[in-house]
């Protein structure tokens, strides 16, 4: 007899690696994304696009456009702003931040090379494109502010001559004294690092089809985005259709990654060219459209430096990071959220209380930069995570000792970082030591001083990092922006005892709706086959915050339970007027009302249903069944649940070439209440991945002209499965008491130290050479230059 | 024939498809708009792979992946069988083919190094007949060779190696199946342990497939023990012509190419007779 699990009990989905329903159907190739649909009378939209960084728009000529086969709309920045108000990425949380308003298409300036100018619609796309390139537009080019520090100087061009100056955002901490503990501290460490800018390459790219209707004034949009509530907001608000008579509808999504909840100048546009048509109108963008119109990412340079007595106790950290962001900033998120991560997560996992830093947030021509999964994380947790190194290297402590003798004690909670967040509770030294086993870490090391013998050079890096999840109204609603932190469902029994469940979280691929099946099945008592969880139409599902910033599982969730409880006390009501028995003597397993003591089977709920829908004279008087619940959940405990973990990075240098092969990556993470461990392994994966390649691969590069020099996915290098490692994950679980789930947020941690791990890593591979790498990507050229190759 | 007139009597404005997994990018991104695509996936006479007394004939319609699987082309043109695993990804070896790779003469291209490696010759068809060119005079400048406007390439003629002959190959890419930073093919022959003829042909190092005659000078005569591979190396770069590139810049094209070529020198070296 094996001893019993946590999981043998009843309706016990919690914990256990259901697979996916929906995965089954889009691999048969049944997927519904925005591209597979087409509407009666649909049309299709290109857009001429500037091909300069900054511009002024000296006239635009469209005649021989409008002459053109199939073309039913040459349409302007002018004409959209007759039927659309200007937007203004900033939250008043951000004290004195600005950026200038934006309209779907530029009346008289272009500010990044690719902005969309004129819109051309057409019968298809290819006629549209035919139209587009007879479009001509004269421009006067203007300096283009490219560079984050030649933009601040006070002859600088202005790229917005209303705010004053290029700066959007001047943030600062201080906790006192820095200058007095770094002059006296045994040993500082500084070093400048770069991270480039990189962007989503999602699968499916941005789409969209706005299909107005006049004769009931009816916007309904189809849209490639996570956040459907969001846009039902702004196209109401902006385009002055009352809320009740937008419909927004996010069908299949092809990854998001955090890209798709930004409004887009071409999304925004559709709108107003339905409306001017009366017709379904389509956009969906191509990849080279993509590099140079979705958001991009990161883009920051940041001096920090780290004190450290002689004992290599951390006693201070000292951080001034600038990042460019573009013209504007992001509506209506803001583009300051990232730099705001960037420098309040640095040093997190660690005690030491003295931190300065200074946040500068630039205005720039380049396309904007806003956020992008993982906010802020990895820039934190490489410059920490290098600088922490250095003091290991500075007091000869191993890499795992130095942590160990820094990172919060376990059983410290709760505490707040120096830059006020505050923790509930974290598991750093748990997962420390549970990565150092699973690795085989002194095995590795002995392993390495062996193969440089014989000239083969293996790196080892190491990063703690925290991750913020389950974000409440602190995040974006006391800023002012119209973003739910709270969600609702609606979950109602079928007459044949089945479940409908809508949410307000959406589904990305990353298997939402999959665990809300397993949280309702496990908390109503039904098998989660015959439960159906429907997500992304703000017409079906009621209002929430849906997907962002790691709150699907710990907010959609927590939402999901209470409102499986609620809808069982129903049922249990029901039941017990039924059975003549008291309600808190039944429970539901499987769906079965059964004796709550022993277990025993009573009636089924398909019966119950049955007679609650179809016989209801068979009732007691005065019992009305309440088969169908709505409720809503706003976490209301600490404002954020934050997680923790460690990633390790073992991998391979030539130090010939500068080319690596990454050998094996290992995860130890805590996020709390695991719902799914195979969609939990498959969410710090996929962030691997996509840290990985913000490490070696993915980068915009521009020129100094402000041109993006490798806009294509020829150029533009993504991680493929070829260069990636085996990466093994392991788990500490320590549930957040905030809720009944307990489940923190997962979908970033991988992402959020697996580029600090590997720059570890490159940096112990060379240690024998001398050379040191601070930016990313490590590409081969400079890892040559760093190794003095060239 | 057809195919030509077809040519002729667009004025021009026409181009040939085969696999088309260059061309269908080109117009896809409206950097090429023909007025007439001919079609020349089905002509016969421009497929199959032969061995024609000490030449091996390969069709300019043979696929990458047909090029990767051929026994004749592994024992004749090995150079070929080597390269082929790294021409981009299964998909693009199931349609592309070695001819239109050729003719489309992409300097960083396996193949149009290898034409060079191994002294292949090109056999173009025109309205008056076919004329043959040989690699070295084939290749004129970035996406240019010999063939004039409204030819056709039609099969590749190899040299068949012999006993004596060793050869190498390898490029080092970001990614497997990427266009290479570099990459290097060489075919030598040995008499007594000694190079007696050598063509070292590189790729991905300028406007065109290069060889590296400097090196090719020095190491003629002379056993591959370590110092001549080091005077081979030190004069390696001296003959490739790499662009200004923010990425990849010049001096690491040159490091990257001296790399290169020791390691391959070396594995030919040890590549006992």
């Amino acid at each position: 007899m094996s001893a019993l699990t946590p999981l043998d009990r009843p309706n016990s989905y919690i914990g256990r690696s259901v697979p996916r329903p929906n995965a089954k159907r889009l691999l048969a190739g049944r997927g519904r994304y925005v591209t597979d649909i087409t509407l009666p009378r649909m049309l299709h939209v290109a857009y001429v696009r500037s091909p300069y960084a900054h511009a002024r728009i000296v006239s635009i000529n469209a005649l021989a456009a409008r002459e053109m086969p199939g073309v039913r709309l040459v349409a302007t920045g002018e004409d959209l702003a007759k039927l659309c108000t200007p937007w203004v990425g900033t939250m008043d949380h951000f004290k004195g931040m600005k950026s200038p308003p934006q309209l779907p298409l530029p009346i008289d300036k272009v500010v990044w090379s690719g902005q969309a100018v004129v819109a051309v619609v057409a019968d298809t796309r290819a006629l549209a494109e035919d139209a587009a390139e007879a479009v001509t537009i004269e421009f006067d080019e203007l300096p283009a502010v490219v560079d984050i520090d030649a933009a601040r100087e006070p002859d600088a061009p202005v790229i917005s001559p209303e705010l004053g100056s290029n700066l959007c955002f001047h943030g600062k901490i201080d906790t006192g004294g820095i200058d007095e503990i770094f002059t006296g501290a045994a040993y500082v460490v500084e070093e400048e690092f770069h991270f480039g800018r990189h962007t989503a390459v999602t699968m499916e790219p941005r789409a969209i089809i706005a299909d107005y209707d006049a004769s009931e004034g009816q916007l309904t949009v189809h849209h490639a985005t996570q956040t459907p509530y969001q846009f039902q907001d702004i196209y109401s608000r902006h385009y002055g259709i009352p809320e009740s008579r937008v419909r927004v509808i996010a069908p299949d999504i092809g990854g998001s990654f955090g890209m798709k909840l930004h409004m887009y100048h071409e999304d925004m546009a559709v709108v107003g060219l339905s409306m001017m048509l009366g017709r379904p109108v389509k956009y969906v963008a191509d990849r080279i459209e993509s590099f140079v119109s979705d958001i991009h990412a990161r883009d920051h340079r940041v001096r920090a430096r780290m004190a450290a007595d002689a004992e290599g106790n951390i006693l201070a950290m000292d951080v001034e990071d600038v990042t460019g962001i573009g013209a504007f900033s992001a509506y209506p998120r803001t583009s300051v959220v990232e730099g705001n991560q960037v420098y309040r997560l640095m040093g997190a996992p660690y005690t030491f209380r003295n931190y300065r830093a200074d946040l500068q947030v630039v205005f720039q021509n380049k396309v904007q930069m806003s956020q992008y999964r993982a906010v802020g994380h990895p820039v934190a947790c490489t410059v920490t995570e290098r600088l922490v190194d250095m003091i290991a290297d500075k007091t000869a402590l191993d890499v795992f000792d130095i942590r160990s003798r820094n990172m919060i004690a376990d059983d410290a909670y709760p505490c707040t970082s120096p830059t006020g967040y505050q923790f509930e509770a974290l598991s750093h030294h748990a997962c420390l030591a549970k990565l150092k086993a699973m690795m085989d870490y002194d095995r590795l090391r002995a392993e390495q001083a062996e193969l440089r013998t014989k000239g083969i050079h293996r790196g080892i890096g190491i990063a703690t990092f925290v991750e913020i999840t389950n974000p409440g109204p602190a995040f974006y609603g006391v800023g002012g922006a119209r973003i739910s932190s709270q969600d609702g469902a609606i979950i109602k029994i079928t007459p044949s005892g089945d479940v409908h469940c809508s949410i307000s979280v959406t589904e990305l691929g990353q298997g939402t709706e999959t665990i809300i099946g397993q949280i309702v099945a496990e908390h109503l008592g039904v098998d989660s086959n015959r439960i159906k969880v429907m997500t992304g139409d703000t017409d079906t599902t009621p209002h929430g915050g849906a997907t962002y910033a790691c709150r699907g599982a710990g907010i959609g969730g927590e939402t999901a339970l209470q409102a499986a409880k609620k809808l069982k006390a129903n049922v249990l009501a029901v039941a017990a007027a039924i059975l003549q028995d008291e309600p808190e003597k039944l429970d539901i397993h499987s769906g079965w009302i059964v004796d709550a003591a022993t277990a025993q089977q009573r009636m089924e709920l398909s019966e119950i249903a049955r007679i609650a829908y179809f016989r209801s004279d068979t009732l007691p008087p005065g019992t009305q069944a309440q088969l169908s619940v709505a409720h809503h959940y706003a976490p209301q405990g600490y404002p954020f649940a934050f997680t923790n973990g460690v990633q390790a990075c073992h991998l391979e240098l030539d130090v010939e070439t500068g080319l690596v092969k990454i050998l094996k990556l290992w995860v130890v993470e805590d996020c709390g209440r695991v719902i799914n461990p195979l969609l939990v392994d498959e969410q710090i994966r996929g962030g691997v991945v996509q840290g990985l390649g913000a490490a070696f691969f993915e980068e915009c590069v521009y020129g100094d002209n402000g041109q993006l020099t490798n806009g294509s996915l020829a150029d533009y290098l993504v991680p493929m499965a070829v260069e990636m490692p085996d990466i093994e994950i392991g788990h500490v679980e320590t549930p957040t008491l905030d809720t009944q789930l307990g489940a923190k947020g997962v979908g970033e941690a991988g992402t959020a130290a697996a580029s600090a791990a590997a720059l570890n890593a490159i940096n112990d591979a060379m240690k024998p050479f001398g050379g040191t790498v601070a930016q990313v990507p490590m590409t081969p050229a400079r890892i040559l230059k760093a190794l003095g190759h060239i | 024939m057809e195919a030509l007139d077809a040519f002729e009597s667009s004025g021009e404005d026409a181009s040939y498809i085969a696999g088309g997994q260059s061309l269908v990018p080109a117009l896809a991104l409206r950097l090429q708009a023909p007025q007439l695509l001919i079609d020349i996936a089905h002509i016969e006479t421009l497929r199959g792979v032969e061995l024609q007394g000490d030449w091996l004939r390969i069709g300019a319609l043979t696929r990458h992946c047909e090029v990767l699987a051929d026994p004749l082309i592994r024992t004749h043109a090995p150079l070929y069988s080597d390269a082929a695993p790294h021409v981009a990804h299964p998909a693009i070896r199931n349609k592309g083919t070695i001819g239109g790779s050729i003719s489309h003469a992409d300097p960083a291209s396996e193949f149009p190094a290898m034409t060079l490696a191994l002294g292949a010759e090109l056999e173009i068809a025109n309205r008056d007949g076919t004329r043959r060119v040989a690699a070295d005079d084939f290749f004129v400048d970035l996406f240019q060779t010999a063939i004039e406007p409204g030819e056709l390439l039609v099969a590749i003629h190899v040299p068949v190696v012999r006993p004596g002959h060793r050869w190498a190959f390898h490029e080092l890419a970001r990614r497997r199946g990427d266009f290479a930073l570099v990459g290097c093919g060489i075919l030598a022959e040995f008499v007594d342990d000694a190079v007696a003829q050598i063509r070292i042909a590189f790729f991905a190092v300028g406007s065109t497939p290069i060889r590296a005659q400097q090196a090719e000078d020095i190491l003629i005569g002379k056993r591959l023990d370590q110092a001549t591979i080091a005077a081979a190396q030190a004069v390696a770069g001296d003959d490739l012509d790499p662009s200004e590139d923010e990425h990849v810049p010049p001096a690491m094209k040159r490091h990257l190419a001296r790399v290169l070529l020791g390691r391959l020198l070396g594995q030919i070296a040890r590549q006992a007779p």
